[in-house]
């Protein structure tokens, strides 16, 4: 059933590196645009274990990201200028890597707590969590203050953000396809019968919330490094509220519709551009008029189940 | 004496998070989800006042009692109508959907509100500096300065409440919101038009809002179209705290609320910390106290 | 039954009492099972039995009183470290996993057992196969002693109801228990099911060496299988004995069977 996985990851870095190959021909602002597309997707991806998997319902994702950009932000600002331009690559993962790690430690942190609450509870304690992640960001001088921190080296291409994206596709679905990773599911679907099979809600909802925020938090060093200044305020409730309608739009628990839904809407308001006073009233439009049509996902119904969305079956 | 000053300060602060906290309890107990467009309501309610202020204070003069009477009430009246139409358009359609799908909604309907305010051919996005309704004046008790304006807002608020309260438990329409609270079901089964009541409750959780976002615009430097989003927050906080769904439950949340930021924000050093601490102070009730300082907890039946 | 002696039982229920509120739902309740024994638990609506099982897993702490399960008590176990030592339930209102498959529905109960974790998940090396090989071939196994492996990838719900309740019994399998605790499984069966399943509840005991707690609102199930029956009226055991005895208890005649059916 998973000979495919790895085979898969590979083919997608392969035609990442053949694309990025390219990369110098285009455009830059299309080139910018697809970066945020990889992005967006790990943002997504990695809320939609959290969101649609587990069951859980965290409105703080981008609390997560602004930690982990912070994180590899101020240590390239702090380290960059020392290192040798042919060690970058792997300075770069370095802090990529440190950003998640510190993002996946927040998670738990958030994590744990917060367990004892359901529905609209734990959804308003994610909130608070991810507006005090942004005032503290915004009250710590080190970090920039309200202006934030700029200066940032462009580190981020194509490559590092599909490579990662892809390999974010891969760690969740594989997860989710595994008889480890079926508890995620069962803890989503009913948590007392879960745990009458023997298998421990709260452990798999710690789970969820440390591996999506790991991934949030890369997502955020890559950001760092391709929007090259980092805002507080860029990490609002609003921008949560963006990652949480992208999984919705796919799918709850449909990786192949998430990723098509990050997709989408971060095109949708680059084409919305020309209507730049309307946009944002579309854009909310197009949440509630989506609840009320398709409260399943945009692709409901069509040839993405849980099974079938999985690069492993 | 500053710590005087300051919580007369947050009980003026308190009372309008108190008002603003009832509306969100009010809709969670009728429909058990949380309006998020209910910070939106006050905002509406505040520009309805500043756009009323000008013709009315025309006829009545200006500064008048009776002028800020009328202008209170018809922005009462303007934001009812506002929260039954976004109950019937929006939320209506979702009655019987998961909890989850209709708080995306309320949350779609709440940027819709913001972002179309803040369109040029509405409100725009400038701040705008709001009428003078009520003169306000220095009241001196010994050393203590009170404005008479804070003083008002308590003296209406508690008005509000003990209307409030005379609404619920000894009106019909009240005993009905009551019974819907506690049975949908069974409220139907006995004939009561769940519709009404709903319609009723946003009525009345909008109207207040409206008031509450009066004052808090008289508090603040100028109105405009986000203006809602802190106290409408903090509110929220206020009826989780005080545990969602109860009434003197919301009214107590907002004063402590507003009392606590009160003068934690006085305090040097804490006051950067304001916007986290209502937040700090929801996370820490929520886990010792889940169901808040009044609400009750239910253990799921298995 | 206090003839066993404590190293015979494999479940001790000893004293027990829970409260909601001002109601009384299981009052002072002793009650044990033995190793392999197949055990009723009847009484009208509302007596409490539901409230047992949920006490024996673990959902809800006794007010008063101990449970024991060989020999160690547990007290203060989450239901899954419950379900760990050997304890393995259906529901009364079914509830299976709506989002999985009727094949996975099992293998997510058969995790329990399994060694590997996240690592494993992702890294997919060899014995990681051959383990997903191993658990895939036992929830199959399974579901083929239940004649369910027909319907091994159709989604839990869509199954006829008499078979959502086997199925449930097939994931309770899967945790590998020494006590499988049923409730009401012969609800909402007609006649000739809830024969096929009354034989199947006994073959599953013999089958497996698993001592069975049956909760069953319909006496000839429950009389035509158990060993013992215990009796609970208003939360409190009014009988114990064999299906014979407990059959000419005028106690239980008059909480129980005087009652319409
Ligand atoms: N979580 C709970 N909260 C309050 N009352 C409960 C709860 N669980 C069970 N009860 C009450 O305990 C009594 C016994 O219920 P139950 O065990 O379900 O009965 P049975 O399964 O024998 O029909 C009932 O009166 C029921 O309402
Ligand atoms: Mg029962």
């Amino acid at each position: 059933m998973d000979r495919g996985a790895k085979r898969w990851l590979l083919a997608a870095a392969l035609a990442v590196a053949v694309v990025s190959l390219f990369a110098g021909q285009f455009n830059r602002y299309y080139l910018g645009v697809t970066i945020d597309i990889g992005i967006n997707i790990i943002m997504a991806v990695s809320l939609n274990l959290i969101n649609g998997h587990t069951g859980q319902f965290s409105l703080g994702h981008a609390g997560f990201m602004a930690v982990g950009g912070y994180t590899a932000a101020k240590l390239s600002l702090l380290f960059g200028a020392q290192i040798p331009p042919g060690a970058a690559p792997i300075f770069f993962a370095v802090i990529l890597l440190a950003g998640g790690l510190v993002a996946a430690l927040s998670g738990l942190a958030v994590g744990v707590p917060s367990l004892r609450l359901k529905g609209d509870y734990l959804a308003i304690v994610t909130l608070g969590f991810g507006e005090i992640i942004r005032v503290i960001f915004q009250t710590t001088e080190s970090l920039g203050g309200a202006t934030g921190l700029t200066g940032l080296e462009r580190y981020t291409n194509l490559a590092w953000a599909f490579v990662l994206a892809a390999l974010t596709v891969y760690v969740v679905s594989c997860l989710v396809n595994s008889t480890y990773g079926r508890g995620f599911i069962a803890v989503h679907d009913d948590e007392v019968a879960a745990s009458a099979m023997g298998i421990n809600p709260t452990k798999y909802k710690v789970v969820a919330f440390v591996i999506g925020a790991f991934f949030a938090g890369i997502a955020g060093g890559l950001y760092a490094h391709h929007k090259l200044v980092l805002k507080p305020d860029g990490f609002d409730f609003m921008r949560s509220i963006e990652f949480v309608v992208m999984v919705i739009l796919g799918g709850m628990g449909k990786t192949a519709g998430v990723i098509l839904a990050a997709v989408i809407l971060t095109v949708l308001p680059e084409f919305l551009r020309g209507f730049a006073d309307y946009r944002m009233i579309i854009y909310s439009l197009l949440i509630i008029i989506l609840m009320m049509a398709r409260p399943q996902g945009l692709f409901a119904g069509w040839k993405t189940g849980r099974k079938q969305a999985a690069p492993t079956s | 004496m500053f710590y005087i000053q300051q919580l007369i300060n947050g009980l003026a602060l308190g009372s309008i998070y108190a008002l603003i906290a009832l509306g969100y309890t009010m809709v969670y107990g009728v429909l058990r989800f949380i309006n998020f467009a209910h910070s939106d309501i006050l905002m509406v309610g505040a520009f309805a006042a500043f756009f009323l202020a000008p013709g009315i204070q025309g006829v009545f003069g200006p500064e008048s009692i009776p002028g800020a009477l009328l202008v209170f009430l018809f922005s009462a009246l303007i934001c009812a109508l506002l929260g039954v139409l976004i109950e019937m358009l929006a939320y209506r359609p979702l009655r019987n959907r998961p909890k989850l799908t209709v708080l995306i909604t309320a949350i779609g309907v709440s940027l819709f509100l913001e972002f179309t305010c803040q369109h040029k051919g509405v409100f725009g996005s400038n701040t705008r500096p709001f009428p003078t309704l009520i003169p306000a004046q220095e009241l001196h008790f010994g050393e203590l300065v009170v404005s008479s304006n804070d003083l008002v807002v308590l003296v209406v608020t508690l008005l509000l409440l003990a209307a409030l309260r005379f609404i619920v438990q000894r009106t019909k329409i009240g005993t009905a919101m009551r019974a819907v609270s506690f049975n949908p079901q069974a409220a139907a089964l006995m004939g009561i038009n769940i519709n009404h009541v709903i319609s009723f409750t946003f009525a009345l959780g909008s109207a207040l809002a409206a008031i509450a976002g009066i004052f808090y615009a008289m508090r603040s430097p100028g109105i405009e179209p986000l203006m809602g989003i802190q106290p409408g927050l903090r509110a929220f906080i206020a009826a989780v705290v005080g545990g969602i769904g109860n009434l003197p439950g919301a009214a107590l949340g907002g004063i402590v609320l507003g009392v606590i930021e009160a003068i934690a924000g006085g305090l040097p050093g804490v006051s950067n910390y304001r916007d986290g601490i209502a937040f700090a102070i929801l996370i820490l009730i929520l886990l010792f106290r889940p169901a808040g300082l009044l609400g009750k907890f239910q253990a799921e039946k298995v | 039954m206090s003839t066993a002696s404590a190293k015979e039982r494999l479940l001790d229920v000893s004293r027990c009492t829970i409260r909601f509120g001002g109601l009384t739902a299981v009052s002072e309740l002793d009650f044990a099972v033995k190793e392999g024994e197949l055990v009723g638990l009847i009484g009208p609506n509302g007596a409490g039995k539901t409230t047992v099982f949920n006490l024996i897993t673990g959902v809800y702490q006794p007010t008063e009183g101990a449970i024991q399960f060989n020999s160690r008590s547990l007290g203060n176990l989450k239901p899954h470290q419950i379900t760990a030592r050997g304890v393995a339930r259906t529901f009364q209102n079914i509830r299976l996993f709506p989002s999985l498959s009727v094949f996975d529905n099992v293998r997510a109960a058969i995790q329990l057992h399994r060694r590997h974790g996240i690592v494993h998940a992702l890294w997919r090396g060899g014995s990681f196969k051959q383990e997903e090989r191993e658990v895939e071939a036992e929830a199959l196994d399974l579901l083929k002693i239940f004649g369910l492996d027909r319907f091994r990838d159709e989604a839990s719900k869509s199954l006829p109801y008499g078979d959502q309740r086997r199925l449930e019994i097939v994931r309770a399998l899967a945790t590998k228990p020494r006590l499988l605790l049923l409730d009401e499984p012969a609800a909402g069966m007609n006649p000739t099911e809830k024969a096929e399943l009354t034989s199947l509840i006994k073959f599953v005991q013999e089958r497996f060496r698993i001592a069975v707690l049956l909760v069953e609102h319909d006496m000839q199930v429950v009389m035509g299988i158990c060993q013992r029956i215990a009796v609970l009226d208003y939360g409190v055991k009014i009988a114990e004995g064999t299906p014979d005895e407990i059959r000419r208890n005028p106690k239980v005649i008059e909480a129980y069977l005087g009652e319409p059916d």
